[in-house]
C-alpha cells in the first residue's frame, strides 16, 4: 500500500472500530438478553438498534463534572490514555493478506506492550479521583493486570515458536496447513482468560466491582469521560478478539469468501463468545483471581510453553 | 525525516526526565518517567532496534511503572508528602549531584566522540537478538536469571504469611 493509502487504511480501521464498539454496547445487551431469558433493549428502531444513537446523545449531553478534590490535569488525560493505547493496538492486525496499516517485525510485542499501557488509564483515574473506592479499584486493578500480564505474554509464545516469528503476518501465513488453536490449545485457553482480564470486562472485572466498589476506579468519572473508558473496554475486546482470531484461527484464511470477510465473521464469533462468558461465568473473589492466575494459569503457560519448545526442537531435528 | 523524529524523541526524553526529577507531586513525577521511557522506546527504534524497544514499552513502561504506581498508591502521600518532597528541592542540595552528573556527562561526551558511528545503520531483528543473548552472551543471561529468581524466592519469604498456631485459647 502506498503512504497515503495507508494512512486512509488506519484512520478507517480507527473509524471502524469506534463504531463497531458503539455498536456492541447495544448488540452485548440484546445477546445478553437472549441468554438470560429477557429482552435487552428492544424499543427503539429496528430490534433496538437506535439506543446506540441515544445513549450517545444522553452521554454527550451529561453533566461533565471534574470534582474539585482531583488531581484535574491526570483526571483529564486518565481516559484518554486507553482509548489511545488500545487504538494504536489496531496497527498491527492483519486483517487480510494485503489489509494492514503496519508489519512490524515486533508486532505481537507492539500489541502486548500497548495493552500493557493501557493499565495506566484505569491507575491513573484512581489516583487521581482521590476517592477511596477508586482507589481500591486501582489497587486491585495494578495487581490483576501485572499478573495477568506475565502469563499473557508467556502464552503467545508458544505461537512464536512454532512461527518463528513476531510479525502478525507472519504467523497468520504459518496456519495455512493447521490452524493454531490446535496445536496450542493451551496457548489459547491462559490467553483467553488473559485477555478477559485484560480487559476487564466481567467475571474479570474486580476493578469495577459494584457490589463492593461502587463502580471502582471510574466512579468519580460521568459524562464524555466515562464514555471513554467505555469505549475503551469495548475496543479492548474487539483488539483481543482480533488478536486470538490472527493468532489461533487463522486469521483471514478459509474457502470460498474473501479474506476481509472471513477475518471480520470469525472476529465476530469470538466477540459472542466473550458476551457468553460474560452471561454465564460469576464474578470471583479477588483473592481467587490471584489464585487463579499464579497457580494455575502460570504454571500451565510454562508447561505449554515447554512441550511445544520440545515438540518443535524434534520435528526441526527429525 | 528519520533525524528529525529523533532528536524530536531525544528532547522529549530529556525534557520529560528533567520535569521528573523536579516535579514535587510523586504521582505526576511518575507520568514524566513513564513519557520518558515511552521517548526512549521510540529512540531505541529510530536507531534500529526495534526488539529493545518493544521490551522498554512492556517491560519498563508497561510492568515496572505500575508496580511504581501501586507503591505511590499504597503510600496515599497527600499535601504533606508534597511539601517534603519541595524541602528536599532546594538548590544548594543540587551542587554535589550536578557536578557528579556534569563529569558523566563530559566522559560519555568525550566516548560518543571516540567512535565514529552509534548505529550500524541496519535493523536489528529479534532473532538476532535472541541468538546472540543465548550465544556468546548466554552467561550473562544466565547470571541474571539466578539473579532474578533469588530475588523471588527472598520476595516471597518477606512476604508469607506467618500462621501462628494458636492453642486452646483463641
Amino acid at each position: 500500500m502506498s503512504e497515503l493509502g495507508t494512512i486512509g487504511f488506519g484512520l478507517f480501521i480507527i473509524l471502524a472500530a469506534v463504531g463497531g464498539a458503539a455498536t456492541l454496547t447495544w448488540f452485548e445487551r440484546r445477546l445478553l438478553g437472549i441468554w438470560q431469558d429477557r429482552y435487552g433493549p428492544n424499543r427503539l428502531g429496528p430490534f433496538g438498534v437506535g439506543q446506540v444513537a441515544s445513549d450517545m446523545i444522553k452521554l454527550l449531553t451529561k453533566h461533565d463534572w471534574v470534582p474539585p478534590f482531583s488531581d484535574r490535569v491526570v483526571f483529564v488525560f486518565a481516559p484518554t490514555a486507553i482509548v489511545v493505547a488500545m487504538m494504536l493496538g489496531f496497527a498491527v492486525v492483519p486483517f487480510g493478506p494485503d489489509l494492514y496499516v503496519i508489519d512490524l517485525n515486533i508486532g505481537l510485542l507492539f500489541f502486548l506492550g500497548m495493552t500493557s499501557l493501557a493499565v495506566y488509564s484505569v491507575l491513573l483515574a484512581a489516583l487521581a479521583s482521590n476517592n477511596k473506592y477508586a482507589l481500591l479499584g486501582g489497587l486491585r486493578s495494578a495487581a490483576q493486570m501485572v499478573s495477568y500480564e506475565v502469563f499473557m505474554g508467556l502464552s503467545l509464545m508458544g505461537v512464536v515458536m512454532l512461527t518463528g516469528s513476531f510479525s502478525m503476518r507472519a504467523i497468520v501465513e504459518a496456519q495455512t496447513d493447521l490452524w493454531n488453536f490446535i496445536p496450542q490449545f493451551l496457548g489459547l485457553f491462559t490467553f483467553l482468560i488473559a485477555g478477559i482480564a485484560e480487559s476487564h470486562r466481567l467475571p474479570f472485572d474486580l476493578p469495577e466491582a459494584e457490589h463492593e466498589l461502587t463502580a471502582g476506579f471510574h466512579t468519580e468519572y460521568s459524562g464524555m469521560k466515562f464514555a471513554m473508558f467505555m469505549l475503551g473496554e469495548y475496543l479492548g475486546l474487539i483488539l483481543i478478539s482480533c488478536m486470538i482470531v490472527a493468532l489461533f484461527f487463522g486469521g483471514w484464511l478459509g474457502p470460498w469468501l474473501p479474506p476481509i470477510v472471513w477475518f471480520c465473521l470469525k472476529t465476530f464469533i469470538v466477540i459472542c463468545f466473550f458476551i457468553l462468558l460474560r452471561a454465564a461465568i460469576p464474578r470471583p473473589r479477588y483473592d481467587q483471581l490471584m489464585t487463579l492466575g499464579w497457580k494455575y494459569m502460570l504454571p500451565l503457560t510454562l508447561f505449554n510453553l515447554l512441550v511445544t519448545g520440545a515438540v518443535a526442537l524434534t520435528l526441526k531435528g527429525g | 525525516m528519520m533525524e528529525t523524529l529523533f532528536y524530536l524523541a531525544a528532547v522529549i526524553a530529556l525534557s520529560a526526565t528533567i520535569l521528573a526529577l523536579t516535579r514535587a507531586n510523586a504521582a505526576h513525577a511518575l507520568i514524566y518517567l513513564i513519557l520518558s521511557l515511552l521517548a526512549v522506546a521510540v529512540l531505541f527504534f529510530l536507531m534500529g532496534a526495534p526488539f529493545a524497544a518493544a521490551l522498554e514499552i512492556l517491560i519498563y513502561a508497561g510492568a515496572i511503572m505500575v508496580l511504581f504506581v501501586f507503591v505511590i498508591m499504597m503510600l496515599n502521600l497527600g499535601k504533606s508528602g508534597e511539601e517534603l518532597e519541595r524541602s528536599g528541592l532546594h538548590a544548594r542540595n543540587w551542587i554535589i549531584p550536578g557536578i557528579m552528573a556534569t563529569l558523566l556527562f563530559v566522559e560519555l561526551m568525550y566516548a560518543v566522540e571516540q567512535t565514529s558511528s552509534l548505529t550500524s545503520g541496519t535493523a536489528v531483528s529479534p532473532k538476532e537478538v535472541g541468538l546472540e543473548l543465548f550465544g556468546p552472551y548466554v552467561l550473562a543471561v544466565e547470571l541474571a536469571s539466578m539473579l532474578l529468581l533469588a530475588g523471588l524466592v527472598g520476595a516471597y519469604h518477606l512476604g508469607r504469611r506467618f500462621i501462628v498456631r494458636s492453642g486452646s485459647d483463641d
